[in-house]
């Protein structure tokens, strides 16, 4: 084993891939001689020349569906958006183009493209910049959405996303770029649409993904010093839902609390509820608890954003309440 | 340019005479409710097909346009019954009846489809020619849309790129005068979309785009220049639609004498013209393509007619590669 970067193994994930792959290359804003906004891509415009590693104007439609396009026709692009927020400019060709090119054309032509970058919050970027958009997308059939915890789950599933015959929205966070994690040394793929048990527990199942899951294992510390066991199910894969991880947590704790860090409506976590109440029912010894941010655009004032944000002390009170503990 | 020959008008007089009846077809079994959905009819723009597939290389170059599509893939070399059946919804159809009338492909004959979104398809368009260009084919990509799509930001960040970065595509729009309903005077300061190249340095030109001598003409100098390898090329197709935007639109912002006007330069006519001053055909002749055309129709119509609609399972098969994706139940 070896100790990376997040950052390190999104760009390892993406060296290798385009090592062993011709039909591989990266385009995005800064990716090339900048060495990416966030660094993520750094050393690849040395490696791979100008022809593989583009810069691109600040044009996210045109360059989205450019990208769309070559992998009609024979590439396989990963398409890097500086955040998540900006490719709400370009979301016609994701939600149009590369979700629904096969299935209007009979299963002719498919589209193998990774949309990747940051998702969420990361610090007191205010309302345009704080957004998760895993729900929006997730709700599309004919995507694929993975938003990996680790540098280990990132390197293995962006390289399987970028294997993937169909287009995989890869959402990152510029508040994990820099944490550090175990990586083998050796080359390893990770399954897109397998959850992770991150911790195992008795008591009570949280489930979460992505940045905020951080929050859970703070809250799972703080808990077990009280004799609660938290069992801890990291997501890695928003679409397709691994429901039976989740399923099977519940039928051996019975209790279940979802933390996501995005708005509640119509939220990953409203769709879990919905599984787990229809297939699970009869498991469940407390109605289910979510924790969300506020419903509302993010603030800017720290002390706001601090409320708006999910932590580790609600996740605390919400495993309290499905222990009727409160 | 290939020689424009004898046998060039009467592929011409054959194959355009062939989609206006396809589409005449088509409008009358939708009056008859067999065909629904949307129904958008390439009739009078025939010209702006017929002239680019004399200058193309079928072997290798692309075509994608956006809902007007019935006939384009008719005049790359897909088998019209197929195009019918899809817009019959059946699973003979080229997209086994998953597309329907803005969605017709053929990835075995360079056909992108078939976008329904206005101006959606322009990057695509450039992305099809980035990977020919990625991958040294020395293939053309011609890219279509409406004047509607030219005033969307999807046109002009394509537009940068494709200079940028010399993709071998060729942008084509067809001014049909009107976007849906509404001129194309009343939604911009000037009527000639051509010039919008060149504030990128595109090489750009307005061409009679009811003719298909000089479409032809044209578009084999723009896909010479693309397939050089010295970039994009932009055509604006002064052309016009004799119907509806669609089945549904009552044409109240022009008038019948403005259709008139232009029946009278019909591509069709044009060439039939041609054809009958300087002798190429005989009447027996040509009534014996009309004849054949008219029949070629008609089996059309009785092969989506009698071809099944496709099985349930379809609607998930096609979704993703992936054989076992796990959809979630939507009924009991």
């Amino acid at each position: 084993m070896k100790v990376l970067q997040f950052r390190e193994a999104i760009a390892e994930a993406m060296s290798e891939e385009m090592r062993r792959d011709e039909s591989v290359y990266l385009l995005g804003e800064e990716v090339a001689e900048y060495n990416g906004a966030y660094k993520a891509s750094k050393g690849m415009l040395d490696e791979f020349g100008a022809k593989r590693v583009i810069d691109t104007p600040i044009a996210e439609l045109g360059f989205s569906g450019i990208a769309v396009g070559s992998a009609m026709n024979g590439n396989r692009p990963i398409v890097e958006y500086m955040t998540f927020n900006f490719s709400l400019v370009g979301i016609d060709q994701i939600i149009n183009n590369a979700a629904k090119i096969r299935q209007m054309s009979g299963g002719q032509f498919n589209c193998p493209i990774v949309f990747r970058g940051p998702t969420g919050s990361a610090g007191q970027l205010a309302a345009t910049h704080s957004q998760a958009f895993e729900n929006w997308y997730a709700n599309t059939p004919g995507l694929k959405v993975v938003v990996p915890s680790t540098p280990y789950d990132a390197k293995g599933l962006l390289k399987a996303a970028i294997r993937d015959d169909d287009p995989v929205i890869f959402m990152e966070s510029e508040q994990m770029y820099g944490d550090k994690g175990e990586v083998p040394e050796g080359e390893y793929i990770l399954p897109i649409g397998v959850a992770d048990v991150k911790k195992e527990g008795t008591d009570v199942t949280v489930v979460s993904f992505g940045k905020i899951i951080k929050e859970a294992f703070k809250a799972a510390d703080i808990l077990d010093r009280e004799g609660i066991s938290v069992e801890i199910i990291d997501l890695r894969t928003v679409r397709p839902m691994d429901f039976d991880t989740i399923f099977n947590s519940v039928k051996k704790t019975n209790r279940l609390v979802i933390l996501e860090e995005a708005w509640p409506f119509a939220s990953v976590s409203s769709e879990i509820t919905y599984q787990v109440q229809e297939n699970v029912f009869d498991y469940l010894d407390a109605p289910i608890q979510r924790i969300t941010t506020a419903d509302t655009p993010a603030p800017f004032s720290p002390v706001l954003l601090k409320e708006w944000l999910p932590n580790a002390d609600d996740v605390v009170k919400a495993v309290k309440k499905v222990l009727y503990k409160q | 340019m290939k020689k424009i020959t004898k046998e060039t008008y009467i592929k011409w007089y054959k194959d355009m005479l062939f989609w206006r009846k396809f589409e005449d077809k088509l409008a009358a079994v939708y009056i008859q409710q067999k065909v629904r959905g949307f129904l958008h009819l390439y009739n009078g723009q025939e010209a702006v097909l017929a002239g680019a597939l004399h200058a193309m290389d079928l072997t290798k170059d692309k075509m994608i346009t956006a809902y007007r599509n019935h006939v384009q893939p008719i005049g790359m070399g897909v088998d019209p019954k197929r195009i019918m059946a899809e817009l019959y919804g059946k699973e003979t159809g080229t997209s086994h009846g998953m597309g329907g009338s803005m969605h017709i492909f053929s990835k075995e004959k360079g056909f992108y489809g078939g976008h329904g979104i206005v101006g959606g398809q322009i990057p695509l368009g450039a992305g099809i020619a980035f990977a020919d260009k990625y991958f040294g084919r020395k293939a053309v990509t011609l890219t279509y849309f409406g004047d509607g799509a030219a005033r969307q930001g999807s046109l002009h960040e394509t537009f940068n790129m494709a200079m940028a970065w010399k993709l071998p595509v060729v942008f084509i729009v067809e001014n049909n005068g009107y976007a849906m309903g509404t001129s194309v005077d009343r939604t911009a300061n000037h009527p000639d979309i051509w010039k919008l190249g060149l504030a990128y340095e595109m090489p750009s030109e307005p061409v009679d785009g009811m003719s298909p001598v000089a479409v032809a003409k044209a578009m084999d100098k723009a896909i010479k220049h693309a397939r050089s390898g010295e970039g994009p090329y932009f055509l604006e197709m002064k052309t016009y639609r004799y119907r509806g935007h669609s089945m549904s639109d009552a044409q109240k912002y022009r008038t019948k004498a403005e259709v008139a006007e232009y029946k009278k330069i019909d591509p069709i006519s044009q060439v039939l013209d041609v054809i009958l001053k300087k002798k190429y055909l005989t009447d027996d002749e040509i009534k014996a393509i009309n004849a054949d055309v008219k029949a070629k129709v008609i089996e059309c119509e009785k092969f989506a007619e009698e071809s099944p609609y496709p099985d349930i399972q379809q609607m998930y098969d096609m979704v993703y590669e992936q054989k076992d994706y796990p959809f979630l139940k939507h009924k009991l």
